[in-house]
């Protein structure tokens, strides 16, 4: 067979083998990837979606540190008993400025791509300081350090500028007042309230852990849970707009 | 033996030593600035572990003769054999700890009171686990393994004195860092991509030097072809190389903190992370375990492959297709939808070339079949076949849209991962270290034929535990929480699966101490195999039990 004898010229120089390996497994992440950049209906166009605030953003920091994305799927399937149990379903649109994404692969525990405003602060509260409190079979473990833990701000302007740099739109004065804006956010009735939502549209203000002048990590992380999913207005939004 | 040389400094050593300090000072400067503790505990790890290296590198050219090691020895290959037995006492060292971390999360799924602190909560210790047995017990046995197999096949010394260490050292340091970086809550979050941006980088200086120390190797060798196993190392380095590059470009927030963002967001990122995330199994819990295959089976069966032909073709095929499979762990999400139906497409196609190389494996014993009586090793490396035949069925039929609605976030995943890695990868590994072990240390045998049957048997029923309680656990949260009942309402909450797999949960936590278990004793099989001098060693458990030795 003359095309298996030609495989001897590849097996007999490093060079050719390595070359003929890189272009067989070049081609099909070539083929599914590059055309995510420019199909221009991968990410559907919703106007609603707005950066994280900085509260918010920090409170995602934790939830990646925590590994939460291990046991909570983000992302709502397009299948009848998803849309009837979370809420609609997941849009790209939705996770664009989410780096990284946390999709998930696995549900330990419930989806939470729609988890915002479903439960009140003190909910949250009660469920992260002892989950069993609230739900007797659940298996998720305490988070109760958060609440004392108070929320490190210190590294929140590098933070925002290295999210500007990679595409996030930030601009330079919502970048500085982000200390600020941390402490608004976690102010219920706070001065500044109106002024951040004009920044971050819907952002909500009051004191989401519930501990008096002070930003523990927990108010970030109860801020992040409870916008999730609450971006877009899927009573106005227009499904078949999107289909692709 | 060479009179009359003087000992110099070697350049590489010169350079070595040079580079070490200089990174121990700005190692130790970056500890010193660290906006976090933990960030200074890792930062520091690095600092020390350059000095001592630099110290290592000093007495080894105290005790060293004045010529550095010949390639050739009398006209003999001079093989170099001391990162090989590194890399494989590491690989055990690191499967020890993975597994025993896997067992304890395992344990916290069932027993959620285990979670008694931020450091062992699941979230935490998942990835630990993972990047333990992957990469830690993986990892080191595939570099390992291929560090050994490169220089028998070309019959050539591995290229590089300090490089080849370089990849051993620096590739452990890299894990010590990324496994203990998850529990002090570093982590960049994407699966089996956890590592932060200075560990990404550390394994990338490691990575290409791998490449080097291959490539430079194979083209040293005296044999005109290229092994087939070697062939599966090479696009092994290069892919893993490639997936690395473009899943990791991540920016810091400053040098002195370890948090980073990923360039990508959202759905592309997802993307990357999957077309990594499979290519990692395919191109590291695969393709260079098959080159494990490729070698250590007809070796230890003493038949030669069974078909050249056909391991062309199915190498070809496997690493063509097997890059385009990756969006079947995205299916029904929002990426679109014809990236969808590609990774799907693929991953069925990916079936044939995937048996390809079980069909090589299994008939290479043709002939030798009877072996499987009386050589466990042997029989292990079967096993792994058998495994990798059925997770690369299981895999396809996982990735048809409508069975994976079901599928997807449920157990079964975790049930078809650990078929794979337990049956296939870590069954594989133990055949080649059972093999390559005595070789190394220059040993007649194991030191318990007895003990690897043990292992073998207390390990595969552990798998078999695992494996059909994640089964049955999959498929009743997937029927589950798409029940409805007469009403038209769904009928469970979700907190009813979460008790309804408790039972489940509970039996997998005891398959995988079972196979804890089959490690432990490898482990103790093992260190009394390369400890116990032989000739003392007399009546002690050698080869077979008489009554099993065939009829000649």
């Amino acid at each position: 067979m003359s095309l298996m004898s030609k495989h001897t010229i590849l097996e007999k120089n490093v060079i050719l083998l390595a070359v003929a390996a890189v272009v067989a497994v070049a081609i099909g992440g070539l083929v599914e990837i590059v055309p995510l950049f420019y199909v221009k209906d991968t990410i559907e166009k919703v106007g609603s979606i707005r950066p994280y605030t900085p509260l918010e953003l920090e409170g995602r920091d934790i939830y990646v540190r925590e590994g939460c994305y291990l046991c909570h799927s983000q992302m709502i399937r397009p299948l009848r008993d998803e849309v009837e149990r979370y809420g609609h379903y997941s849009l790209a649109a939705e996770s664009m400025y989410d780096h990284p994404f946390q999709w998930g692969s696995k549900r330990i525990g419930p989806d939470l791509a729609r988890v915002g405003g479903k439960y009140s602060d003190d909910w949250h509260r009660q469920h992260l300081q002892n989950p069993r409190s609230v739900v007797p079979e659940s298996i998720m473990p305490r988070f109760g350090f958060l609440f004392d833990t108070p929320l490190d701000t210190t590294d929140i302007e590098a933070k925002m500028r290295v999210q500007a740099l990679i595409g996030t739109p930030y601009t330079p004065a919502e970048i500085k007042s982000a200390k600020a804006d941390i402490m608004t956010q976690d102010t219920t009735d706070s001065d500044g309230a109106a002024a951040l939502a004009k920044n971050y549209p819907g952002a909500i203000s009051r004191n989401y852990a519930g501990i008096p002048h002070q930003v523990t990590e927990a108010d970030a992380l109860i801020a992040y849970l409870q916008m999730l999913g609450t971006e877009v207005n899927f009573k106005t939004y227009d499904d078949k707009a999107n289909i692709r | 033996m060479q009179q009359g040389v003087t000992k110099q400094l070697s350049r590489s050593e010169l350079i070595g030593f040079v580079l070490l300090a200089a990174f121990a000072v700005f190692a130790t400067f970056v500890s010193a600035k660290a906006w976090t503790p933990a960030y200074a505990v890792q930062t520091s790890i690095m600092a020390w572990t350059a000095v001592i290296c630099a110290f290592l590198l000093v007495k080894n050219y105290y005790d060293r003769p004045a010529q550095l090691p010949p390639r050739e020895i009398d006209g003999k290959p001079n093989y170099y054999l001391g990162p090989v037995k590194f890399l494989t006492v590491a690989s055990i060292v690191w499967g020890v700890i993975g597994m025993s971390v896997g067992l304890y999360a395992a344990l916290e799924l069932a027993y959620p009171h285990l979670n008694f602190s931020q450091y062992v909560n699941f979230g935490r210790l998942r990835p630990s686990h993972t990047n333990s047995v992957i990469f830690g017990f993986g990892g080191n046995i595939l570099i390992g393994t291929s560090f050994y197999v490169v220089q028998r096949t070309s019959r050539a010394r591995l290229a590089g004195y300090l490089s080849p260490w370089f990849v051993a050292i620096g590739y452990n340091l890299f894990l010590l860092l990324a496994i203990s970086g998850y529990p002090l809550g570093i982590t960049a979050s994407k699966e089996y991509a956890e590592p932060e941006w200075y560990q990404k980088l550390l394994l990338t200086v490691v990575w290409v030097t791998y490449l080097f120390v291959f490539v430079g190797t194979l083209m040293r060798r005296a044999e005109p072809h290229i092994y087939v196993a070697n062939w599966f190392y090479l696009s092994f380095i290069l892919t893993i190389a490639v997936l690395h590059l473009f899943n990791s470009p991540t920016i810091p927030i400053s040098l002195f903190s370890s948090k980073s963002y990923i360039v990508w967001s959202g759905v592309q990122d997802a993307m990357f992370q999957w077309w990594y995330g499979h290519n990692a199994v395919a191109f590291f819990l695969t393709v260079p375990f098959l080159a494990m295959m490729y070698y250590f089976m007809p070796k230890r069966a003493g038949r030669p492959i069974y078909s050249y032909r056909l391991s062309i073709v199915h190498f070809w095929a496997l690493i063509f297709i097997y890059i385009w499979a990756g969006p079947h762990h995205l299916i029904y999400t929002a990426l679109p939808d014809w990236v969808q139906t590609l990774g799907m497409v693929f991953s069925i196609v990916l079936w044939m070339p995937s048996w390809g190389g079980m069909i090589n494996g299994l008939m290479t014993l043709s002939g030798a079949w009877d072996k499987l009586r009386t050589d466990p090793v042997l029989r292990m490396m079967v096993v792994a076949l058998a495994f990798y035949g059925m997770s690369t069925f299981e895999g396809p039929v996982m990735a048809i849209k409508e069975v994976n609605g079901l599928t997807h976030y449920t157990d079964w995943v975790i049930g078809h991962v650990h078929s794979g890695s337990l049956g296939w990868v870590a069954y594989i590994s133990f055949g080649a270290i059972y093999c390559m072990v005595p070789w190394l240390w220059n040993r007649r045998d194991l030191y318990s034929m007895k003990l690897v049957n043990w292992h073998f048997w207390i390990s595969t029923m552990g798998i078999v535990v695992y494996i059909s309680s994640m089964w049955v656990a999959g498929i009743m949260e997937g029927l589950m929480w798409r029940s409805y009942n007469s009403l038209g309402f769904l009928q469970y909450s979700f907190v009813d699966t979460v008790q309804a797999v408790h039972p489940l949960y509970v039996l997998r936590a005891l398959g995988g101490a079972m196979f804890l278990s089959g490690v432990l004793i490898m482990l103790y099989n093992l260190w009394m195999t390369i400890t116990v001098d032989e000739t003392a060693q007399t009546e002690a458990g050698h080869p077979n039990d008489p009554a099993l030795v065939p009829a000649k």
